[in-house]
């Protein structure tokens, strides 16, 4: 009875109630919910709100208007508009994080209080930073004002209120590009495996790869999502929304950055000079590759928040406003304005597998490194 | 020592009726979004209650927020969760219809109606847009109008235009402002406004009775005279301002103020706006009319109180709904709210001069109900329309528009 010593009995009973809450308040509602947005709750009025409803299993029904119903034309835009946001907003903020790193770095005078105001948006909440921005941005002052100062004409750029878009894309054609996406990264898995002399490995990535750039090329052009074209782009509302997104968090990635720099040792460096690196070739053959876990680990904070953000766009541009609207606004809108339950859950389902996209593999990479050192 | 065992006994027997008496008087809970500029108007009603049933502890269970976004989540989630509110505040009509009633989660109060002859003192129209499936479902504290077209009268005689009467005339006006350097000769703000600017183009385009055709479902969405209606908006569009979803309503009432903009549609709150916050004064200030092609008609809307099922407190808000809407009542809060009473009775010496002709007008002209603010469409409408809206204002497609509208209303079932 080695498995039931005291201790291993004292350490179930003090794990026990955090993983039965977990299984309830976590993983419970998780399947809850995907249980609800397989059903019709909501999508007839009467039975909505009825004390007792009639909830009936229409299995994907809710999927499927989401992707290609009339109505949900405002769901597509906002998936669009995630993919942009979290595009720029990762960029940005790595960017800039990096950057103000960089700077500190070099041990400039009064580095700590430097220091301190770069970290300090971090310590709003994404609503008052969302306030702020919403004035600094407005249509006639803030931001448009400041060539009015050096006497210029004050800009006129729609930093929150534009309805412009650019870079538009037929939704029809996602089908087709999400398979040529997939199939070139597994075409690149195939490469590396090759080269890896790994060839079992080889042979199925490339079949895959190219089963799916045939489909692309032969079947996908054929399928009509919607009835007739509709086009999804970048609109450049969203610009003002980066902007205050990527200035609350690039404090973050800059204490990250600076942390990694710091803990570089000087002997590397020292050695590198000595072996005839120049500044540059300091950095990019020493410095950075030594950052890139920070730089991972970055990126899926960074990511699995652009992908729920909600309060910043409430506060920014208001939840009715569908140029700026992100997934997690209208699942919000969905569920308790229209009353639509079920299709609400769906909208967070979807969510869920997006976040999942980007946690999971970390995850994975982060056991099995654990495993690799016990 | 009996005696006092007596003695004791009585007393005993007092305290215990009291605390009986006590708990028969109870407790009433009132549920609402007025906090901040109605918060007073809301307390004013409530000293009215206390005069009246001084042993009721009221509890106002404000929860703050614009139009009651937060407060409608709040209010779900107890009603799902089985402890409704007392009484709550609803937006009258088909808010309150497509979401409660039809869920048969209200008392009809048809009776109350009754006993209190308030058929006779509210305008036929509004009892019958309280009304369905032969119950009456709240009682209205007040009225707002929504079909108003608010102008600078200085300006517009700077500029040699009247306020249009017909929508075609705007344009001609709107051109003729444009030739003088108006860039905007309308002013909009952000998304629901656009959409209470869709409504009063509507209902000029369509007229009172095509307008309400429309919500019983006579009238399709996708009927040409719809379309008609959707084409007209996008030329009033054409007037107005690029910069509109980034403009709360009261920015976009400082334009008119500051003559960038010549005619604003918004509702009657305006008013409050322009003599409370902004110190005008009626007709020299600012001036208003009736949104081109709706003189005659009154599109209102109205908050009320209804009485969900299962309220623990019954009788005590059956009180409540009874100084509701009482003419005491409605003098007490509508003069500190800005709005104008729901019964056509009222004192109306204590209102505004705008108040006064929106009073004037309440009792004399056709009364319709208003799309976004919940009189006439449920909220799964009203909450979805607006991405219909937003898509008319890219895509500039009357007929796609029409088309959506129409899948959106069979969806949320109006007209069955």
């Amino acid at each position: 009875m080695k498995g039931l010593s005291r201790d291993r009995l004292w350490s179930v009973l003090v794990l026990l109630p955090s993983v039965l809450l977990l299984a309830v308040f976590v993983y419970g509602f998780i399947g809850r919910t995907v249980a609800v947005s397989l059903t019709d709750w909501g999508n007839d009025p009467a039975q909505a709100l009825a004390l007792n409803p009639v909830i009936r299993p229409v299995g994907l029904a809710n999927y499927q208007e989401l992707f290609t119903g009339f109505l949900q034309v405002r769901f597509r835009q906002e998936l669009v508009n995630t993919l942009f946001f979290t595009v720029f907003f990762i960029a940005g903020t790595l960017g800039l994080g990096l950057a103000l790193a960089l700077l500190l770095d070099r041990n400039p005078r009064g580095e700590g209080l430097w220091r301190t105001i770069f970290l300090f948006p971090m310590s709003l909440s994404f609503i008052v930073t969302g306030t702020i921005w919403r004035w600094m941005l407005q249509p006639q002052g803030g931001l448009n004002q400041f060539p009015a100062v050096l006497g210029l004409p004050p800009g006129r750029f729609e930093w929150l209120s534009s309805t412009a878009s650019i870079w538009g894309l037929d939704w029809n054609r996602v089908p087709l590009l999400t398979a040529a996406v997939v199939a070139l990264a597994l075409g690149v898995v195939a490469w590396r495996a090759a080269r890896a002399g790994n060839r079992t490995r080889t042979l199925v990535a490339g079949a895959c790869a190219l089963v799916l750039l045939g489909w692309a090329v032969f079947v996908g052009p054929n399928v009509q999502l919607l009835p007739a074209p509709e086009v999804h782009g970048f609109n450049l509302a969203l610009v003002g929304i980066i902007l205050a997104a990527v200035w609350q968090m690039s404090g973050y990635t800059m204490a990250l950055y600076l942390a990694g720099l710091r803990g570089i040792p000087e002997e590397l460096r020292e050695a590198a000079r000595v072996d005839g690196a120049n500044e540059v070739g300091l950095y990019r053959h020493v410095v950075f590759p030594l950052l890139s876990p920070i730089t991972l680990s970055a990126m899926i904070i960074l990511g699995h928040i652009s992908l729920k953000i909600f309060d910043l766009v409430y506060a920014m541009t208001g939840p009715d406003n569908t140029y700026t609207s992100v997934p997690a606004l209208n699942m919000y809108l969905t569920s308790f304005r229209q009353n639509q339950f079920a299709l609400g859950a769906a909208i967070g389902t979807i969510l869920l597998i997006l976040v999942a996209f980007v946690i999971v593999p970390y995850l994975a990479s982060a056991f099995r490194r654990e495993e690799g050192h016990a | 020592m009996n005696l006092s065992l007596a003695k004791k006994t009585a007393l005993l027997a007092a305290a215990l009726a009291a605390a009986s008496g006590a708990s028969a008087a109870g407790k009433l809970e009132i549920f609402s979004w007025w906090s901040g500029d109605e918060g007073p108007a809301l307390e004013a009603l409530i000293k009215l209650y206390r005069q009246k049933y001084p042993a009721v502890a009221v509890d106002n269970a404000t929860v703050s927020g614009g139009a009651g976004t937060n407060a409608k989540a709040v209010l779900k989630t107890r009603m799902l969760g089985g402890t409704p509110p007392d009484s709550f505040q609803v937006h009258a009509g088909q808010e309150l219809i497509g979401t409660w009633v039809v869920a048969n989660r209200m008392e009809d109060l048809s009776g109350l109606f009754r006993t209190e002859g308030w058929s006779k003192v509210y305008p036929k129209d509004l009892v019958t847009l309280l009304s369905s499936k032969g119950g009456i479902w709240s009682v209205p504290v007040n009225v707002h109008r929504s079909n108003v077209m608010w102008y600078n009268p200085a300006k517009l005689r700077a500029w040699g235009v009247t306020p249009p009467k017909t929508w075609n005339e705007f344009l001609t006006t709107c051109a003729a402002l444009k030739r003088k350097g108006v860039a905007a000769p309308l002013v909009m703000g952000e998304n629901w406004t656009q959409q209470h600017l869709w409504e009063s183009v509507m209902i000029g385009t369509l007229g009172a009775q095509g307008w309400q055709d429309l919500w019983s479902g006579k009238t399709k969405f996708t009927d040409p005279k719809v379309v008609q209606g959707f084409t007209t908006f996008g030329r009033v569009l054409d007037c107005a301002n690029k910069d509109a979803s980034g403009l709360s309503w009261q920015q976009a009432s400082d334009r008119i103020v500051d003559g960038t903009s010549a005619f604003n549609i918004m509702g009657d709150w305006a008013a409050g706006y322009f003599t409370t916050t902004k110190k005008l004064r009626p007709s020299t200030g600012f001036g208003w009319a009736a949104s081109p092609g709706t003189s005659g008609t009154f599109v209102m809307l109205a908050d009320s109180f209804g009485l969900p099922k299962g309220a623990k407190n019954r009788a005590e808000a059956l009180n409540w709904l009874r100084v509701l809407g009482s003419k005491a009542g409605q003098d007490a809060f509508n003069p500190l709210k800005g709005s104008i009473a729901a019964r056509t009775d009222s004192d109306l010496s204590k209102y505004s001069t705008y108040s006064k002709s929106a009073a004037a007008d309440w009792r004399k002209n056709r009364i319709v109900g208003s799309m976004v603010h919940g009189a006439v469409a449920p909220e799964s409408f009203m909450s979805a329309f607006g991405a219909v809206v937003d898509q008319f204002v890219a895509s500039r497609n009357a007929q796609a528009a029409a088309n959506a509208a129409g899948q959106l209303a069979t969806r949320s079932g109006i007209g069955r």
